[in-house]
């Protein structure tokens, strides 16, 4: 059974048709891609498959679970975790508050236990620190970790994102533009993490990207889309070679 | 790296030591007669504005949202413990059994409240909670000072109209009479138990701010929708933090109400809330440490400097506005933190050249 | 019968919140901003009519037309010195700095114009009108306040959907970045909202003083607050939603204040606020705004 699977999902805005009968079925431990020229509505589909917008038609199945229609909140309990094209995180906590905040609803004590300071608090605050700590070292983050999360240079934001969303122990990761702003060793580099962190977390990724290079260096199957809907999908190297694509993509 | 783990604990131990040193101070000074009595009338209300400008803090600078229900819940808290004082002040003689119960009661009160209002404007844009809060407050107002209790050998009496509505029998009490607020309330608040509070309302908000549950909270206030998107429950952190905010500020208002011998409603007016905003902006939003400091200083300033009183609110205004555009635009912010900066590298280089040149990182 | 001049009393003071609501809707909409010194305006306004009149001898048409002037300059003012520079800060950020310039103004009418309320001179002299042999009788503010929001109400929706600046207006309202796309100026815009919004304030205060004369430095808090609940109850950003709002808040507060209690009259109107969020945020005739992501 394919881990995340959607039907024919759609959605519109006023009378634009920003997404329609878009359907996909990614297997567990893959690494999809997700391309099409600006606003063909790839954006659109994350915010679609995490709950921030509410989709006008078709279904999404997370594991053999409807997820359609649920809250974001529900969706990410349910194992979706994303990062933000424009990158959103928060910024006045510190790097390790930000990952903590991921590791929120799998560490867990009560209000009151914190403000009294109970036993259960420290000992809580103190996994969660090693944890933390551990996700944070796998994105060469650890030197930083009690640095604002402002403060960092923008490729590490882009890396905190990403550990932050792994913090929240999701079944699938969305990544969306995740080597925009990036130089070519930078990207190199995150290709790296991104295949480390399917290999030793069990993660199955879908990524929005326009850096071909990244694309084609490690997904393994791609959709395109245009105007918000499926031009083709299949292995990244047929679909790359697809002419229809190269038009999409280079226009005439 | 351990050192900079401890960074949040340690700026909290600061402020417990400060404030203990204070009040020792403080107590010294009283017990020696070497406090003026104004000072020391003024005691209990800078304790009192103390708590309540802390918990502001919490809604304002954690959560990131206005209330201006400040008064409002204090209100609540001074009433219902007002209340329950006069009720059992005869039953239970010994204050220090008596204090407490009011002060959980007054506390709880105004936090059933807090959430009451919390639950339909929490999930609305910030300035609705805002105008909400001050509504909230005026309502709060409006009702006590229309507000008629009393009680005979037949029990209760409520009225919202008029003392006569009540139909007390002769040996029948007035506790709240309507405008005229309620008299009689036992004067339990000492400076000691307000100073213990301060304390524990620092404990409180320190603890809670360095916790789960209130990095969970400043993630809302950072930004909302990735904090939706690691799994945030935005109303809950929202709730717990308005509630707790409530909670202080109906603490605060128990401290206040048996201050003095007599309370009226419109005492927990429009003014307060604002002036208890001043306190945390001046302070600092989002600094425990600065609204105690800036509460302390603004509530005395004004006794020290008689002639200034008349431009007392327009000074408030003024903190208010120039706070905001100093510290939210980027231009003019840039250009304090510059001079800053080079005020700051003068004095070390100045320290320097006094001691050794060790300097230059 | 009572009741029936009860309900014209309502619909009148409505009216009278509904040109205050306006401003705010106006503000709100392209702004994105709770103005909250808009109700210290309407103070200002009446505060410069009263002195024209009585200490300087003046018209009380001139009067009327010298606070419009006066309260449009001040509106522009306030935007450019105190929220211009927030332009791009936190909405805490400005809502802290409106509730400071409101405060301020409170207190400067406090030290300019005295402590002691003054009794406003009615500038309206329109007959009384007469109904069932005077057992209704209509007073001239109360029809005035009446005429004078409609025509507002009918003006200000043909300059926004009429005019090329009105369209602007629109525009920004929608949205910022694209109207500055367009070749819309922005910031010109936003003053000329404040200005219609802060005149409109002026002419407001003129019929609240005529019919409720007393005058002091926090006359316009109240009304403020109040027609913020009009406006949003009437859906925010929408003109005709403003008028809708504000006699549906001014029937309320009459008729509460008559047949209920009168202390209890400004906690009802706030109570209606609060059932309205709880049940239609987006008021009556309001859209919901999207945050984009």
């Amino acid at each position: 059974m394919a881990l995340l699977e959607v039907k024919k999902l759609g959605i519109s805005f006023g009378g634009l048709r920003a997404v329609d009968e878009f359907s996909i079925k990614i297997e567990k431990g893959e690494l999809y891609g997700l391309i099409g020229p600006n606003g063909a509505g790839k954006t659109t589909i994350f915010n679609l498959l995490t709950g921030v917008y509410k989709p006008t038609d078709g279904s999404i199945i997370l594991d053999g679970e409807d997820i359609t229609g649920k809250s974001t909140i529900q969706i990410n309990h349910a194992g979706i975790a994303r990062t933000f094209q424009n990158i959103r995180l928060f910024h006045n906590l510190s790097v390790i508050d930000n990952v903590k905040v991921g590791l929120h609803n799998h560490y867990k004590y009560s209000a009151g236990t914190g403000v009294f300071r109970l036993p259960k608090f420290f000992r809580t605050e103190k996994e969660m620190n090693k944890k933390a700590l551990e996700l944070l070292r796998v994105f060469d983050l650890e030197g930083e970790a009690y640095l604002p999360a402002s403060g960092l240079p923008y490729g590490k934001q882009r890396k905190l994102e990403i550990a932050r969303a792994l913090a929240t122990q999701p079944k699938l990761l969305l990544l969306d533009e995740p080597a925009a702003g990036m130089n070519p060793n930078e990207t190199a580099e995150l290709m790296n993490t991104i295949r480390f962190v399917r290999d030793n977390f069990d993660m199955t990724v879908l990524l929005i990207e326009h850096d071909m290079s990244l694309v084609s260096g490690i997904c393994e199957r791609l959709s395109v889309l245009n105007f918000g809907q499926l031009l083709c999908q299949g292995e990244t190297s047929e679909v790359l070679s697809n002419p229809e694509v190269i038009t999409a993509y280079l226009g005439e | 790296m351990k050192k900079k783990l401890n960074v949040q604990t340690r700026k909290s131990f600061v402020t417990y030591a400060l404030l203990l040193i204070v009040i020792i101070a403080v107590e010294i000074m009283v017990n020696t007669g070497n406090i003026s009595s104004m000072l020391q009338g003024l005691l209990v209300p800078i304790c009192v504005y103390a708590i309540l400008a802390v918990s502001l803090n919490l809604t304002v600078g954690i959560l990131g949202e206005l209330s201006l229900g400040q008064a409002g819940f204090m209100c609540i808290g001074a009433y219902s413990s007002a209340i329950f004082s006069n009720l059992v002040k005869d039953s239970i003689t010994e204050p220090m059994i008596r204090f407490p119960l009011a002060i959980i009661i007054g506390g709880i009160c105004a936090a059933v409240f807090g959430i009451i209002i919390g639950i339909p404007v929490l999930r609305l844009r910030g300035d609705y909670l805002a105008i909400v809060t001050l509504a909230f407050g005026e309502i709060i107002k409006n009702v006590f000072a229309a507000l008629y209790i009393g009680y005979d050998s037949a029990g209760l009496h409520i009225s919202l109209k008029s003392q006569g509505d009540l139909n007390l029998a002769s040996d029948g009490k007035m506790i709240i009479n309507g405008a005229l607020g309620i008299s009689g309330t036992p004067n339990d608040s000492t400076f000691e138990i307000a100073a213990v509070i301060l304390f524990i309302t620092l404990i409180i908000s320190y603890n809670f701010i360095n916790s789960r549950t209130g990095r969970a909270v400043m993630s809302i206030r950072d930004n909302r929708i990735a904090a939706e998107s690691v799994g945030i429950n935005i109303t809950k952190y929202k709730l717990i933090t308005f509630g707790l905010t409530a909670f202080l500020a109906g603490v605060a208002g128990v401290l206040y109400s048996h201050n003095f011998y007599s309370l009226q409603a419109s005492k927990f007016d429009y003014n307060l809330s604002i002036l208890v905003l001043v306190f945390v902006v001046l302070g600092g939003i989002g600094s425990v440490r600065g609204s105690v400091i800036a509460a302390a200083v603004l509530t005395m300033l004004p006794e020290y400097l008689r002639s200034i009183n008349k431009y007392r609110m327009l000074f408030y205004a003024v903190i208010l506005i120039v706070m905001m555009i100093c510290t939210s635009n980027a231009t003019v912010r840039n250009f304090f933190v510059r001079n800053f900066e080079k005020l700051k590298g003068l004095i070390i280089k100045k320290k320097s050249a006094g001691e050794t040149a060790k300097e230059g990182e | 019968m009572a009741f029936l001049e009860n309900l014209i009393n309502g619909i009148s003071l409505g009216s009278i919140y509904a040109v205050i609501a306006l401003g705010y809707t106006l503000v709100y909409g392209i702004a994105k901003m709770l103005n909250f010194a808009h109700g210290d305006v309407i103070m200002v306004g009446g505060y410069v009519v009263f002195n024209a009149i009585v200490k300087a001898n003046l018209n009380p048409w001139v009067s009327v037309a010298l606070a419009v002037v006066a309260c449009t300059v001040l509106g522009i003012t306030i935007e450019k010195v105190a929220y211009k520079p927030l332009r791009k800060a936190s909405s805490l950020s400005v809502l802290i700095t409106a509730i400071g310039v409101s405060y301020f103004l409170q207190n400067m009418a406090l030290l300019v114009f005295g402590e002691k309320p003054v009794t406003f001179t009615s500038v309206i002299d329109i007959p009384k009108i007469s109904l069932f042999d005077g057992k209704v009788v209509i007073k001239g503010e109360t029809t005035a306040a009446i005429i004078a929001s409609i025509l507002i109400v009918i003006g200000l929706s043909l300059f926004v959907n009429h005019t090329q600046k009105g369209r602007a207006m629109l525009a920004v309202s929608e949205d910022k970045d694209a109207a500055q796309l367009m070749g819309i100026n922005v910031n010109s815009t936003i003053s000329l909202t404040f200005a219609i919004g802060s005149g409109l304030a002026a002419i407001a205060g003129v019929l609240l003083c005529s019919s409720y004369p007393i005058l002091s430095n926090t006359t316009g808090a109240m009304p403020g607050i109040k027609a913020f609940v009009a406006a949003v109850l009437g859906g925010i950003g929408s003109i005709p939603g403003a008028m809708i709002g504000g006699i549906t808040i001014g029937v309320i507060e009459i008729l509460g204040r008559a047949y209920i209690s009168p202390q209890l009259a400004d906690a009802i109107v706030f109570a209606v606020l609060i059932l309205v969020l709880m049940v239609k945020p987006t008021g009556i005739l309001g859209k919901k705004i999207n945050e984009k992501v």
